[in-house]
């Protein structure tokens, strides 16, 4: 297995409060990686110091390596906007930029400078959105504001507008957690189906999710990764008593 | 590739100049006031002397002060919070006890639109109800006027005040089977309390500054005067005189006076800062 | 005993009812008075007292275009300097300084809405308008002297000048009102722009565009204020019932007549013109600051919406 992304030794602080404690862990290309835990256990910090979210908190510090593609993130006069292009994101709650379908899909392909000219672009936001598996629903409305669509559609529409800047992984922040068991399900579906061309990493709190969708998970408590297999393992077999405790239900 | 490289660049480019920008405009802003109040404090040192803070306007070149100025800027802007504050205090914890259907929304709106109308307007307004009747401008008639621009600043500042306070304060009391005017005198208000009076000093602050509405109605005064019924003078209004006239003594008072003046009202500025600082 | 409290509450709403009717009572008599005095001109003039050109009141000429023009073209000059600066300074305080810098200067410029009229008037008297008349009109004459609007003798006194001194009196209510609509912009929208890789300029320009219409409020409160200062403007302006093309020419807005003449005006018809010019200023206030609530509003309330959801 070809390790993406290779995280060594991570410390995590909120100013003085340690949030994350010595985390190593190593993210195979093409591959889904859940990240499950009780809330507040520091999944989702851990997720965000991927593509460097946290910078935007002045208090945060880290320390350790999180190494992309043979490059420490952390490095001096690392580039984080390229970073960001690279590491996409999609958020727990949706959020779509108060313009049109279109212009939403658009914008990460215009301040990137990706696309040659007009028909490009066209052709640019429309395989983002087929990729969303969004197309079919809004290719006659594309002109039309993203507030208009549904909780769903946007979520996607934030997916879609996450492909069309090519990345190479995409962070998912609990993606599906404010909608219905529909949605749920098609942006489940559109996980398993990104996974050919995309290495993602998704935290969730709910644990059929992760069994559903990912090929390895990730447990964590208290700022610490307590558990890291193959799903079909952790949720059969799992090797520390803790991981057994909480998919079983026991706390959590 | 290169082609993406040059797109990059560009955009860190526009990022930091833009950023910059932005920077350089608060820098700017910051400056402006720091150079005004330079000019303030330099300008009107030299003249504040014993004399000058006691003694009356005298003709040009016998030296004279403005201490009949500072006199009637106290009186009128104590006759203003006389009125001002009870009936903007009362209008305030109307809006906010009672306030929640369409009369409170139009007279929320209607004091707004008041806080919004230029001062000078009120003046006009005393003007031809107080002045007009009277025969003659008035140290009442100034008052008065103050005591207009104040009633909606307090009545909107005390609502406010009031919405901060918790609710559980209130259910509490009412389930001890206190009547609704107790609860609201004696609970809300008194908790309240520190908020509405940071907003009266301003408020008061707001108003020793204005000139426009006391134009016509206190008019001014060469002397020492003591009774609302008669024209009063005012530090604002003295200035005004001092400044457009054509004698360079007059100008260095009307510096000295805006010191006082200014430094009168950034020092409430200052203290109601320091005040509402400490809570959050 | 339960009636003694029924009974207090009547009269403590009763009193509290009279104290906020009041407020409804002020500006009903402020509007009443006004037409009721302007009514000898609205009656002699009509309408066409807006537009009327000339202003001689010795001749029972009464013309307010100078003075709308004057007010529009001040106001306007204020918005024009004063918008990008405000704009400027609520993005570094709200997007970019940290809290330890952003609070002191946030501060300050609180401050310089607390320096009252007069002295800003005092300070464009002895300290701009001298700063116009020997360096910047000069600069301006020499590079852009081609220009109507940069032509003309340089006194110091005149319409840029009044438009300067208003534009900083205006930023802080612009600053302050931008900074609230900027503060409501969900943070949901900065990190969807930074997660696409937008630089830190990229990710301000979408907040932009979130608030827009709340900047669009702050802009016209703006110009609100601008149309009704009086006392600054007068003391800079050069209070000449003129128009003319260039900035450093005097000129007159609605506000500055009323301060300047309104104590002169002895006889009916005069009284009567400066009344309709007043209540001309304070319908347009009125509306200007209705609209800015509103745009306000609807930025304040769809942050308030995202949020409980």
């Amino acid at each position: 297995m070809q390790s993406k992304i290779s995280i060594k030794d991570l410390d995590f602080f909120y100013g003085k409060e340690q949030a994350l404690f010595n985390i190593s862990l190593e993210i195979p290309e093409h591959e889904v990686v859940a990240f499950i835990g009780p809330s507040g256990c520091g999944k989702s910090t851990f997720l965000r110091t991927l593509n460097r979210m946290n910078d935007t908190i002045p208090i945060a510090s880290v320390s350790g390596q999180v190494i992309i593609d043979g490059k420490d993130i952390y490095a001096p006069g690392t580039d984080v906007v390229a970073l960001r292009r690279k590491v996409g994101m999609v958020f727990q709650k949706s959020n779509p930029f108060p313009k049109s379908i279109f212009e939403n899909v658009a914008y990460g392909i215009r301040i990137n400078g990706i696309h040659s000219d007009r028909e490009d672009m066209n052709r640019r936001v429309e395989k983002a959105l087929r990729d969303a598996a969004l197309w079919d629903e809004v290719k006659d409305r594309l002109t039309t504001s993203a507030f208009g669509l549904s909780g769903g559609q946007q979520q996607r529409l934030c997916i879609a507008r996450a492909l069309a800047v090519q990345p190479d992984v995409i962070l998912m922040d609990e993606p599906a957690s404010a909608l219905d068991p529909i949605a749920t399900q098609k942006i489940e579906e559109l996980v398993v189906e990104l996974k050919k061309d995309y290495t993602i990493v998704i935290v969730t709190h709910n644990m059929q999710q992760a069994a559903r969708v990912s090929d390895r998970t990730a447990f964590f408590m208290l700022g610490k990764l307590i558990e890291y297999n193959p799903t079909q393992k952790m949720f059969t077999n799992p090797d520390e008593k803790l991981t057994e405790d909480y998919i079983t239900g026991r706390f959590g | 590739m290169t082609e993406a490289a040059t797109v990059h660049s560009k955009r860190r480019i526009t990022n930091l100049v833009m950023t910059s920008l932005t920077a350089i405009c608060a820098v700017f802003a910051t400056t402006v006031l720091l150079i005004i109040l330079g000019f303030i404090a330099y300008q009107g040192i030299s003249s504040i002397s014993w004399e000058f803070l006691t003694d009356t306007p005298k003709p040009v070149g016998e030296g004279g002060g403005i201490g009949n100025a500072i006199v009637g800027s106290a009186m009128m802007t104590l006759l203003a919070a006389i009125i001002g504050l009870p009936v903007g205090i009362a209008a305030g914890v109307y809006l906010a006890e009672f306030g929640k259907n369409w009369y409170g929304n139009t007279i929320r709106f209607i004091a707004d639109t008041l806080i919004g109308v230029p001062s000078i307007i009120i003046g006009i307004f005393i003007y031809t109800v107080v002045v007009m009747p009277m025969g003659r401008q008035s140290g009442l008639a100034g008052g008065l006027a103050l005591a207009i621009i104040m009633i909606p600043i307090v009545a909107r500042t005390t609502e406010e005040m009031i919405n901060l306070v918790p609710n559980s304060m209130r259910e509490g009391a009412l389930a001890l089977g206190a009547p609704q005017w107790r609860v609201s005198w004696n609970i809300v208000l008194p908790a309240a309390m520190s908020g509405i009076a940071t907003g009266a000093m301003l408020a008061i602050a707001r108003i020793t500054g204005e000139t426009a509405p006391l134009l016509f109605t206190a008019l001014n005064s060469r002397f020492y005067n003591f009774y609302y019924d008669q024209p009063m003078s005012s530090l604002t209004v003295q200035i005004y005189n001092f400044a457009t006239g054509p004698f360079e003594v007059e100008h260095a008072m009307a510096w000295a006076a805006t010191l006082l003046l200014v430094g009168f009202i950034l020092f409430i500025n200052i203290i109601v800062r320091y005040l509402t600082r400490k809570k959050h | 005993m339960a009636q003694s409290s029924t009974l207090g509450d009547k009269v403590y709403r009763t009193i509290l009812f009279v104290a906020a009717s009041s407020i409804l009572l002020i500006v009903a008599a402020i509007f009443y008075m006004m037409v009721q005095s302007s009514m000898p001109t609205l009656q002699r003039f009509g309408i066409g007292f807006l537009w009327a050109r000339e202003w001689n009141p010795s001749q029972e000429l009464f013309g307010a275009l100078p003075f709308i023009y004057g007010t529009v073209v001040s106001s306007l000059l204020a918005l024009l300097i004063a918008v990008p600066i405000s704009l400027g300074i609520a993005v570094f305080l709200v997007e970019q300084a940290p809290k330890k810098i952003a609070r002191p200067i946030a501060f300050m410029i609180e401050l310089l809405a607390a320096i009252p009229s007069v002295v800003y008037g005092l300070w464009g008297i002895f300290v701009l308008a001298p700063f116009i008349r020997e360096y910047l009109g000069p600069v301006l004459q020499d590079n852009l002297g081609f220009l109507p609007i940069f032509q003309g003798r340089l006194t110091g006194i005149g319409m840029l000048t009044g438009g300067i001194i208003l534009a900083i009196m205006i930023t802080p209510i612009v600053t302050a009102v931008v900074r609230d609509v900027l503060e409501a912009v969900p943070n949901t929208q900065r990190e969807a722009a930074l997660a696409l890789g937008a630089t830190k300029w990229e990710t301000t320009m979408i907040v932009l565009g979130n608030a827009a219409s709340g900047i669009a409020g702050a802009v016209v409160l703006g110009l609100g204020r601008a149309v009704g200062e009086t006392m600054a403007v007068t003391m800079v302006i050069g209070n000449s019932p003129q128009i003319s093309a260039s900035l450093f020419e005097p000129a007159y807005t609605i506000a500055s007549v009323l301060a300047a003449n309104f104590a002169d005006a002895t006889d009916e018809i005069y009284l009567s013109a400066l009344i309709e010019m007043a209540l001309v200023l304070f319908l347009v206030t009125v509306v200007i600051n209705g609209l800015a609530k509103l745009l306000i509003m609807s930025v304040a309330g769809r942050a308030n919406a995202s949020k409980h959801t």
